[in-house]
């Protein structure tokens, strides 16, 4: 039986690797998140510089990843530049099922190279390869062309790649692998950055055996069956995460020009309907993924100065994105919103802290905080989508201490320039696209990563509005907990959290039995409450307080689907919850 | 008699189903001893190339086959004699349509033999079963 349970060791100081077999974590932590967090505590050093060659980057991959649909996705962990505690950010593409195909459950990166570099991973090892020559490329899509004719393995294996922003240490760079998925969120890009490194790429040939082929089969049936007949899936496939713009704006909880409102008569123009309609060119799965929730809108152009010149350009839009680059400024006009997300993209860019973070700018401008001096001429104005394209230019390549404050997140920002009030950020990382009520918001400032995905506070909410009762403080913050300890275990299969409803405690047991991991069905939530703690240790060791986060005011002055939101409710929440984790 | 087809490439999402249900008739995970691939055009923003087998009525693998270890496969394509099959490599070179895979494990070569239980796990009609059509 083959578990994935050994793990790379790759040093860029140095330029060598070695491999070591640590079925001592994969035995309790199962992989992804668990695995992850276990490493990341090992070779982090307490206060280590997040852009400091001390900062490992740690990819994790699971038992489930290559056998079973939609256990498609590599975790990343390490230090984020900008928050300074727990980076964590899950991508899919090829990446995973390339790590295991490779013969490896995790891929640890030390050190840093003092000449631009790219890693080149298969089952033999490392290839320290000379970067010299792409380094400055500030396109990440070009990146990936060139190292793509350079290596080989087309059609299973991963180029993981920065573009300009991350070479410019922005501190909420992406990697972008596959050209359409993300290690979006806290920073990664920037890590990659601080150590010269360009690109990792992984491909591999290793099968993986299964403790009994029959019941492995029978099982895999029951997983596609459900997951090619699910309603949530469909949703997923014809219309993508941009589905949910219309209800959310009819809700009245859409962010909108930095939270000032939460619907707009315009929004239709960029939801997932139209964009479908006038746009939609491509759709894209991760690997072993039925849904394919990747859509890619073609965008044909004519060139400004040659008659009959077109070009078409192919741009991948999702909920988060639309909502950070469309309704979050206000660029309402779906060409320019598609601009904006291909600069975004290009660059290499997490699309919500960018779009946050004009957001802020935008309205710190409005207000007389910054001028035309600071913005370097530009007058940042809602909707003005050719003045933000060229705002973001600036954030990646920080002419002035302006943009250098931007490219450090909207918390330095406005601590520097003032506007803390309208900052939209929790825990320092940019807010995600839900102000649907009060506990989406405990789950941005108590989730590990501040992020929606943690906990998924927004469904609760909805919940609630359907319900038309909303939770006590204490239960919201029960419920928070159960949810986002229970993904951590479903982050260490590692399976896609929209394959929640099929992955469920029954389900997980059952193929990870298959996949030589036996593991009762009771013991998974106290496994993913351990790997939680796991977490927030350490954040906490890195300074993070939960007593100390900052709530933007205009969480409370903007009115949610459920009613203006409550600070009291907030805090209370935010201080059970943490009770809760560690009673 | 029926082989395996790609009738649109265009709806091909990149998903790799197919890939791991060849896999699967193995009896193990991962895409080793896949006869099937899905690759992108370049770049995942140009679509998807599905290389498969095309049942060849007068296969060049066959030809170049030192030792063999390739039948005649009724309906067209090949059979392989894994037995004889000394590793050679040359059908893979043979093959213009490079789908003729390489199983490094056993050092031996992936041919299709166009049994359809990819097709069963295609989720967007791309792959169908059918009888050639002679030009």
């Amino acid at each position: 039986m083959r578990l994935p349970t050994r793990v790379l060791m790759a040093d860029l100081n140095t330029r060598r690797f070695s491999v070591e077999d640590r079925a001592d974590l994969f035995q309790y932590y199962i992989g992804g998140s668990g695995v992850a967090i276990s490493l990341l505590n090992e070779y982090c050093p307490k206060g280590a510089d997040p852009l400091g060659p001390d900062n490992p980057i740690i990819f994790a991959v699971g038992p489930l990843v290559g056998l079973y649909p939609l256990a498609s996705k590599t975790v990343a962990m390490f230090k984020s530049p900008l928050t300074g505690n727990l980076g964590e950010s899950h991508a899919g593409g090829r990446s995973a099922v390339a790590i295991r195909s490779a013969g490896y459950g995790a891929i640890v990166i030390r050190g840093a190279s003092e000449t631009p570099i790219y890693v080149s991973v298969d089952s033999k090892g490392v290839q320290f390869r000379d970067a010299s020559g792409i380094w400055g490329i500030a396109s990440s899509v070009t990146t990936g062309r060139i190292i793509r004719e350079l290596e080989t393995g087309a059609g299973t294996r991963t180029i993981m790649r920065i573009g300009g922003a991350g070479e410019r240490l922005v501190r909420y760079a992406s990697v972008i692998t596959e050209t359409y998925r993300h290690f979006g969120r806290l920073g990664l890009g920037a890590v990659f950055g601080s150590k010269k490194l360009k690109a990792v790429t992984v491909s591999g040939d290793h099968g993986f055996e299964v403790s009994d082929r029959k019941l492995y089969r029978e099982t895999y049936d029951d997983v596609y069956k459900r997951a090619v007949s699910s309603p949530v899936m469909k949703k997923y496939h014809d219309i993508g995460t941009a589905s949910n713009i219309m209800p959310l704006n009819l809700q009245k909880g859409l962010p909108t020009m930095n939270l000032r409102a939460t619907t707009s008569p315009e929004a239709e123009r960029i939801s997932g309907e139209k964009l479908a309609e006038n746009y939609l060119g491509r759709r894209v799965a991760c690997a072993h993924c039925p849904v394919a929730c990747i859509h890619i809108a073609a965008l044909r152009e004519p060139y400004a100065n040659e008659p009959y010149f077109y070009k078409t350009t192919m741009i991948p839009y999702d909920y988060e994105l639309i909502y950070a680059l469309g309704s979050m400024l206000g660029v309402f006009d779906e060409k320019m919103m598609l601009h904006l997300i291909d600069a975004v993209e290009i660059w290499g860019l997490d699309a919500m802290s960018t779009g946050v973070v004009l957001a802020w700018a935008t309205e710190a401008m409005e207000r007389g905080l910054i001028g035309q001096g600071e913005t370097l001429g530009l007058a940042l104005k809602w909707g003005d989508e050719p003045a933000y394209a060229k705002a973001v230019e600036h954030i990646v390549k920080q002419p002035n201490e302006f943009y250098a404050a931007l490219a450090r997140g909207v918390d330095f920002a406005s601590k520097r320039y003032g506007g803390e009030e309208y900052a939209m950020a929790f825990g320092g990382n940019e807010m995600p696209g839900y102000h649907t009520g009060p506990i989406s918001h405990v789950g941005h400032l108590t989730g590990s990563r501040h992020s929606h995905l943690d906990a998924a506070g927004y469904s609760i909410d909805q919940a609630a509005l359907k319900d038309k009762l909303l939770p006590d403080a204490k239960t919201a913050a029960s419920k928070l907990l159960k949810e986002e300890a229970w993904r951590q275990v479903l982050s260490s299969l590692v399976v896609c959290f929209f394959a929640r409803g099929i992955y469920d405690k029954d389900m997980v047991s059952k193929t990870l039995a298959t996949a030589g991991h036996k593991v009762p069905p009771e013991a998974l939530e106290s496994i993913g409450m351990q790997i939680l703690r796991e977490k927030n240790r350490f954040k906490e060791r890195e300074g993070f307080n939960h007593k100390e986060l900052r709530i933007p005011g205009r969480v409370f002055e903007t009115p949610s689907p459920l009613g203006k939101i409550d600070e009291k409710y907030l805090r209370e929440s935010v201080e059970e919850f943490y009770r809760l984790l560690y009673a | 008699m029926s082989r395996l087809t790609v009738v649109d490439a265009d709806r091909c999402v990149g998903c790799q189903l197919c890939m791991f249900a060849c896999n699967r008739r193995f009896g193990e995970g991962g895409l080793a001893k896949s006869a099937i691939r899905v690759r992108s055009a370049g770049g995942f923003e140009r679509g998807f190339v599905v290389v498969a087998c095309r049942a060849c009525l007068d296969p060049p693998c066959m030809k170049v086959c030192p030792v063999d270890a390739l039948e005649p496969r009724k309906g067209g394509g090949v059979i392989l004699k894994a037995r004889k099959c000394i590793g050679c490599h040359r059908c893979e070179e043979a093959c213009p349509m490079h789908a003729i895979f390489w199983d490094n494990e056993a050092n031996k070569p992936d041919i299709c033999v166009h049994c359809g239980y990819c097709v069963n796990y295609c989720p967007h009609e791309v792959l169908a079963m059918k009888e050639a059509e002679q030009l």
